[in-house]
């Protein structure tokens, strides 16, 4: 799988109130409409200014806060392909991975707003194109791996009935 | 090696030897989802091409966090819950029966050594009664709901040794708030809290869901703690299920240790915009609050209500200030009538609203306007979080609020004790 876009940068902490608030996440599941409010408190303009296949990149913390599986799926429905950060909290990182969105671990202190990314997951290497580096990821876990290689969660199940791991 | 609380329970529901950064696949006690994350879960449901859940009597749906419901789109949502319930046979609470976290425990549903999870974060609330629980998103509570199974990568484990006893006005809930200030809210992350020591031997089993219902706000994946005789005592109460509780091993290998003495702590407030910016009361007397909240799944309990009226007897809130009320269940608001509490409360200025989740998520039931400070006994004070992204959200214990609706600003609340 091989990813390429700009980056989005935020900070530490970014939580999933701000990724998508409340107030609209309760309301519909048509996640094409909530995408519309991503990130909104942080950046209310940011929906516009992305293209799609662009990077979220975060500091650590990424995801934290509450359990709300709409804070990926409005991010995928927001065109962006992957969310890279230097740790995140372990329901989002597992809502990412069960709703097919990939979610990177690295060091983010050497990418900038702006930056052009060329990620190639399989190789697990991040080639920051406007700086000239490539930058390690760190591996997911085998089974994560195999449901975000099968397309998400609800895929597994539909294949397995159950969980069924290589 | 010894084991911690974590790897006994995921040992005994995986049927392996498990120690930490192991992955298995294990059987869940209950499975719970709430009205934020139950509707995609449904939906993935359907899409799993599921014929029924794995086992109706161990699974809950709660409406909790827009009940009743506030717009036409949520009704919807609602009713798609209602309709799920009612074809799968499973335990449901509509509105006004309470914040699934006081409703899972209070009803009985679990006991000490289950392992159980809940589409909503702050499931580790039942950490406090030796239950490893912890929260999951819509598609995870979709496949539990299916299979009764999970995977889970075994935590390390941090553990928290807290000496002493807590001062008088001083609460679980200014404790938690230090110790998340203390080790911030990624300190635990990927890890099981256990909270341990004298301190915690002193707190009843109400005081005890506050701290574990905050463990997620350190970043930890639960907030568990040992079963003694408050607990087994506290469980009975609830229950006629056999249980056997679950004890950590004396020679447990854990991740981290730290020690604390909680016998000179003053009462804590969280900051805006995050539950780590946490001071001591006397930092911020000076700010003037213009909404007060007292509920939600972590503070909404019978004691935190009877300590809010005890300060609230007889006074009146201070002109400009308004105060919101929300028993965490309708057995908890029953017992505050009973009780005289709401009385005093409503009497005072109060505004009690349906049990539940209360104004904490901002969806409904008390939205702050611009500039406007509140100080809430909740567990977040995220930017936005309560439907306003220019209000201010303090944290603090019930006492906190109830002091402070009384002066119009932040108060300690052992000046009124």
């Amino acid at each position: 799988m091989d990813l390429k876009g700009s980056v989005h940068k935020f900070g530490d902490d970014v939580n999933t109130d701000y990724i998508i608030s409340g107030r609209h996440k309760f309301k519909t599941l048509d996640m094409k409409e909530l995408a519309k409010y991503v990130m909104e408190d942080l950046d209310p303009d940011f929906y516009n200014k992305v293209t799609p296949g662009d990077f979220i990149v975060g500091g650590s913390n990424f995801g934290c806060g509450s359990s709300r599986e709409q804070a990926p799926l409005a991010i995928i429905n927001a065109n962006i392909s992957a969310v890279i950060a230097k740790s995140f909290a372990r329901i989002f990182y597992r809502n990412c991975i069960n709703t097919g969105l990939p979610v990177i671990e690295c060091d983010t202190d050497k990418i900038d707003a702006g930056d052009e990314l060329e990620i190639n997951l399989q190789a697990g290497v991040i080639h920051n194109k406007t700086k000239g580096v490539d930058l390690p990821i760190t591996p997911l876990p085998d089974v994560m791996l195999q449901i975000l290689s099968e397309g998400g969660l609800v895929e597994h199940f539909r294949k397995n009935g159950t969980f069924k791991f290589d | 090696m010894g084991k911690t609380i974590a790897e006994k329970i995921l040992s005994n529901r995986s049927g392996q030897d498990v120690k930490a950064n192991d992955i298995v696949i294990a059987d869940l006690d209950f499975v719970m989802g709430q009205d934020g994350t139950s509707p995609l879960a449904i939906r993935a449901f359907r899409e799993m091409e599921a014929k029924g859940v794995f086992d109706h009597n161990r699974i809950a749906m709660v409406i909790d966090h827009s009940a009743p419901s506030p717009l036409e789109g949520v009704s919807e949502l609602h009713h798609q819950m209602r309709s799920f319930a009612n074809e799968q046979n499973i335990h449901f609470y509509d509105i006004g029966d309470g914040v699934c976290h006081q409703l899972v425990p209070e009803q009985g549903h679990i006991v000490p050594g289950n392992l159980v999870i809940g589409a909503d974060s702050h499931t580790c609330t039942y950490g406090a009664i030796n239950v490893f629980s912890t929260g999951v998103g819509s598609t995870d509570l979709a496949a539990g709901l299916i299979s009764g199974k999970l995977w889970f990568k075994v935590p390390e484990t941090f553990k928290f040794v807290l000496n002493g006893k807590l001062p008088e006005g001083v609460y679980s809930k200014d404790l938690i708030l230090y110790l998340i200030g203390d080790v911030t809210a990624d300190g635990a992350t990927y890890m099981a809290a256990e909270y341990v020591g004298e301190a915690i031997s002193h707190l009843s089993i109400e005081e005890r869901f506050t701290i574990s219902n905050m463990a997620i706000e350190m970043g930890a994946k639960c907030g568990l703690m040992e079963a003694d005789d408050k607990t087994i005592e506290w469980v009975k109460a609830h229950t006629n299920k056999e249980f056997t509780p679950v004890k950590a091993d004396a020679d447990a290998t854990y991740a981290k240790v730290k020690e604390y003495d909680v016998s000179n702590l003053g009462p804590q407030i969280a900051m805006p915009h995050t539950v780590d910016n946490v001071a001591n009361i006397g930092d911020v007397s000076h700010v003037q609050v213009q909404q007060g909240v007292i509920g939600t799944c972590t503070n909404g309990r019978m004691e935190d209500l009877r300590i809010a009226a005890k300060i609230l007897k007889g006074k009146k809130l201070h002109k400009g200030t308004r105060l919101i009320v929300a028993p965490a269940s309708r057995e908890i608001m029953l017992n505050a009538m009973r009780e005289n509490l709401l009385e005093i409360l409503v009497e005072a200025g109060a505004a009690v609203v349906t049990p539940g989740c209360g104004p904490c998520v901002g969806t409904h039931n008390g939205v702050p306007s611009d500039g406007e400070n509140v100080i809430s006994t909740a567990n977040r004070n995220f930017k936005g979080r309560m439907g306003n992204n220019r209000a201010f959200v303090y944290l603090g214990s019930p006492a906190t609020v109830a002091a402070s609706m009384i002066t119009g600003r932040i108060t300690d609340p052992r000046e009124f004790l």
